[in-house]
């Protein structure tokens, strides 16, 4: 799960780190009373789930209050990557010394938390790293034993020749360190780390992804989701316990399982087609599921034909089957539909199917290419 | 022969009286799985469909049965524990099923397993069989058959999807191995490649991998440097936009590395077979074992 700007630095700071004042904006007017407020110069920043504000022109600097409510009434309601900007922070602008960048992920080879550092702060780390990898710095942590005081000097020296900024920058990882671990992250980073001309470091962007799995344990955190910066269909999909990811395509599929729906989608593109959706529609075999699929899927006006591809394992085909029947009577396709089924209980559910009109193969090419005819607007193979 | 289980696996169910632990324990044993006890911690005492013990702790079973493995159907916020718990308790091998572990907890959990030098497969795996010999975990066993081919994949469905390809065109396999769609997990994909190429029976494996990641990458690199036998190999999630996570923790393109081109590279230069779709193993793999 992503969370804004200013949830990461309301974690950050609860955990000591030293982060301008800044508070949330809804409307141009709340932004200027804000600045108002600060009675210094602010920075007017969109609060949206993606990289790159800056550039896309979400990030100001204003000097007034006035300039504050001019700026943030241009920002607010301005679409940033497909997101529009509901939201934005309105945080006192620090002058800026030096730039760092300071990092954590978990890292897949190491199986660790993983710092990363570089005095190269402000800009794109992925750049530094493909670019001048000698400018970064990476520590990983057995989290048995935490951040050892001596590998966060490390890191400070590494960043800072003066020493007491090379400690302040220590503490600033330790700080950094707790917060990531008690928020259940897979990465949080400060980018920039400024050091200010008078030489105080200030956290002055920070960034948290929440594992989607530490959510239920972690009921404050996961009360940060804002649903408004997410697609509705995304959002329905994950309260019905369905994994959906919308595209562009206008084949819709409803597959059990990631792997086999990946691969579906790829299948259909294969064939000439493009694939609307990721729907994973998961290992059990509930009837409600399908209904839930259906209705998300055919909400979407792109959607030209459907295809069901289900290997049943654990998932019951006859549950899948009763689904259909139970999901098409209450709410009649307006679209083709295509079904493959196969595995456990699949004579049952080709019954099921026939009895209420519907054909169904057990055979997924066969079916990926009816699907994708029939979404041109062809016939079935 | 096959790799890791075999018809001489004494297995321990960890959740065995929970809604997937027991339907699964009655799979596996009607599989021929040799399940020797139950772990679910106040049922201590008890039997599982009147024959199989069931213990308060793992120690406990273990000490009683001299099992050999675990597998675990608990649920999420247990599961690093349950892992620990099997790994301190004597057996080599721990299957963890369960889906949805904070893999915060896992890189806790990997360093405990490793140092006890206890193999772990998963978590979030749909575990693996060794047709006609053992299952363990939730792969349908009516879908595979013995012979010749092993299998490892990232994914479960869609390994059911190219075994259930192989079977019907009368290609049967040494094991099928589901390494799990987690970015920390235990056994990977090399650890499945060096038993399958140690194992005398497997003449040619299949692997299907997933977007995310550099484990493919090392794989087909592993298969150049130290494999004999032919390496047939897939990638899921050529459709996928990066950022964003594809179902699984681990399926996942972060800017741009761990796409499905740059892994079906390395495939192809590590002079692996590659499958466009699921049905092109079969003729791939039938071409290398001729």
């Amino acid at each position: 799960m992503n969370i804004h700007e200013y949830q990461a630095k309301e974690i950050l700071r609860s955990h000591g780190v030293n982060i301008p004042p800044g508070k949330v904006a809804t409307t141009p007017t709340e932004a200027e009373a804000i600045a108002k407020e600060y009675g210094v110069a602010v920075m007017v920043k969109a609060q949206v789930h993606v990289g790159g504000r800056g550039k896309a022109g979400g990030v100001k600097f204003c000097k007034t209050p006035a300039e504050a409510k001019e700026k943030a009434a241009a920002i607010l309601g301005m679409d940033i990557k497909g997101l529009t900007v509901e939201k934005v922070l309105v945080t006192v602008a620090e002058d800026i010394g030096s730039e760092a960048y300071v990092g954590i992920i978990v890292d897949r080879a190491t199986k660790k938390p993983v710092f990363m550092v570089s005095a190269a702060g402000g800009i794109d780390i992925e750049q530094v790293a493909a670019e001048t990898p000698e400018k970064i710095l990476y520590v990983p942590v057995d989290v048995r034993y935490g951040l050892p005081a001596y590998d966060a000097m490390r890191m400070g020296f590494f960043l800072y020749q003066d020493v007491k900024q090379a400690r302040a920058a220590a503490t600033i990882m330790q700080q950094l360190y707790a917060a990531f671990m008690a928020s259940g992250c897979s990465l949080a980073e400060i980018n920039p780390l400024v050091v200010t001309p008078k030489g105080v470091l200030v956290a002055v962007d920070g960034k948290m992804v929440i594992d989607d799995n530490e959510l239920d344990r972690l009921p404050a955190i996961a009360a940060m989701r804002d649903e408004s910066s997410e697609a509705p269909s995304e959002v329905e999909a994950r309260n019905a316990n369905l994994t959906f990811i919308k595209l562009d395509g206008n084949v819709g599929c409803v597959v059990n399982g990631a792997g086999l729906a990946m691969a579906t989608m790829d299948l259909v593109k294969y064939y000439g087609g493009e694939p609307a959706n990721f729907l994973d529609i998961g290992g059990s075999s509930n009837p409600e599921k399908v209904v839930a699929a259906l209705r998300i899927i055919t909400a979407d006006p792109s959607v030209k034909a459907i295809l069901f591809n289900i290997f049943g394992g654990i998932t019951r085909t006859d549950d899948v089957a009763n689904g259909i029947v139970t999901a098409t009577k209450s709410n009649p396709l307006k679209v083709p539909l295509v079904i493959r089924l196969t595995g456990t209980n699949e004579a049952e559910a080709m019954k099921i199917l026939k009895a209420n009109g519907f054909s169904a193969s057990n055979d997924m090419d066969e079916a990926v290419q009816q699907a994708v005819a029939l979404a041109k607007g062809g016939k079935a193979a | 022969m096959s790799i890791f289980i075999d018809k001489n696996t004494k297995l321990i169910i960890q959740g065995i009286t929970g809604r997937d632990g027991s339907f699964h324990a009655k799979q596996m044993m009607e599989y021929g799985t040799q399940v020797v006890a139950g772990v679910t911690p106040g049922k201590g005492g008890q039997k599982f469909e009147g024959k199989v013990p069931i213990f308060n702790t793992m120690v406990d079973a273990v000490q009683a049965t001299g099992a050999n493995a675990s597998v675990i159907y608990v649920p999420p916020a247990y599961a690093a524990d349950a892992i620990m718990e099997a790994a301190a308790s004597g057996v080599a091998f721990v299957v963890c099923i369960t889906e949805g572990v904070p893999v915060l907890d896992m890189t806790k959990v990997h360093p405990f397993v490793k140092e006890r030098g206890v193999r772990l497969l998963g978590p979030n795996c749909p575990g693996l069989i060794s047709p006609g010999e053992s299952k363990v975990g939730i792969i349908p066993g009516g879908i595979c058959t013995p012979g010749p081919v092993g299998v490892v994949s990232r994914s479960g469905t869609l390994t059911y999807e190219v075994v259930d390809k192989l079977t019907r065109a009368g290609i049967g396999q040494t094991t099928c191995v589901g390494i799990g769609g987690d970015p920390i997990n235990g056994t990977n994909f090399i650890d499945c490649l060096e038993a399958f190429e140690k194992d005398p029976k497997t003449k040619a494996v299949a692997m299907m991998g997933e977007i995310g990641g550099t484990d493919e990458q090392e794989a087909a690199a592993f298969v150049k440097k130290h494999m004999k036998k032919p390496v047939v190999g897939f990638i899921a999630g050529q459709t996928a936009p990066p950022g964003r996570r594809m179902g699984h923790a681990g399926a996942i393109i972060s800017g741009s590395s761990g796409t499905a081109a740059e892994k079906i590279e390395a495939f192809e230069a590590a002079g692996m077979g590659v499958a466009k779709r699921p049905k092109d193993f079969v003729e791939l793999i039938k071409a290398r074992l001729k």
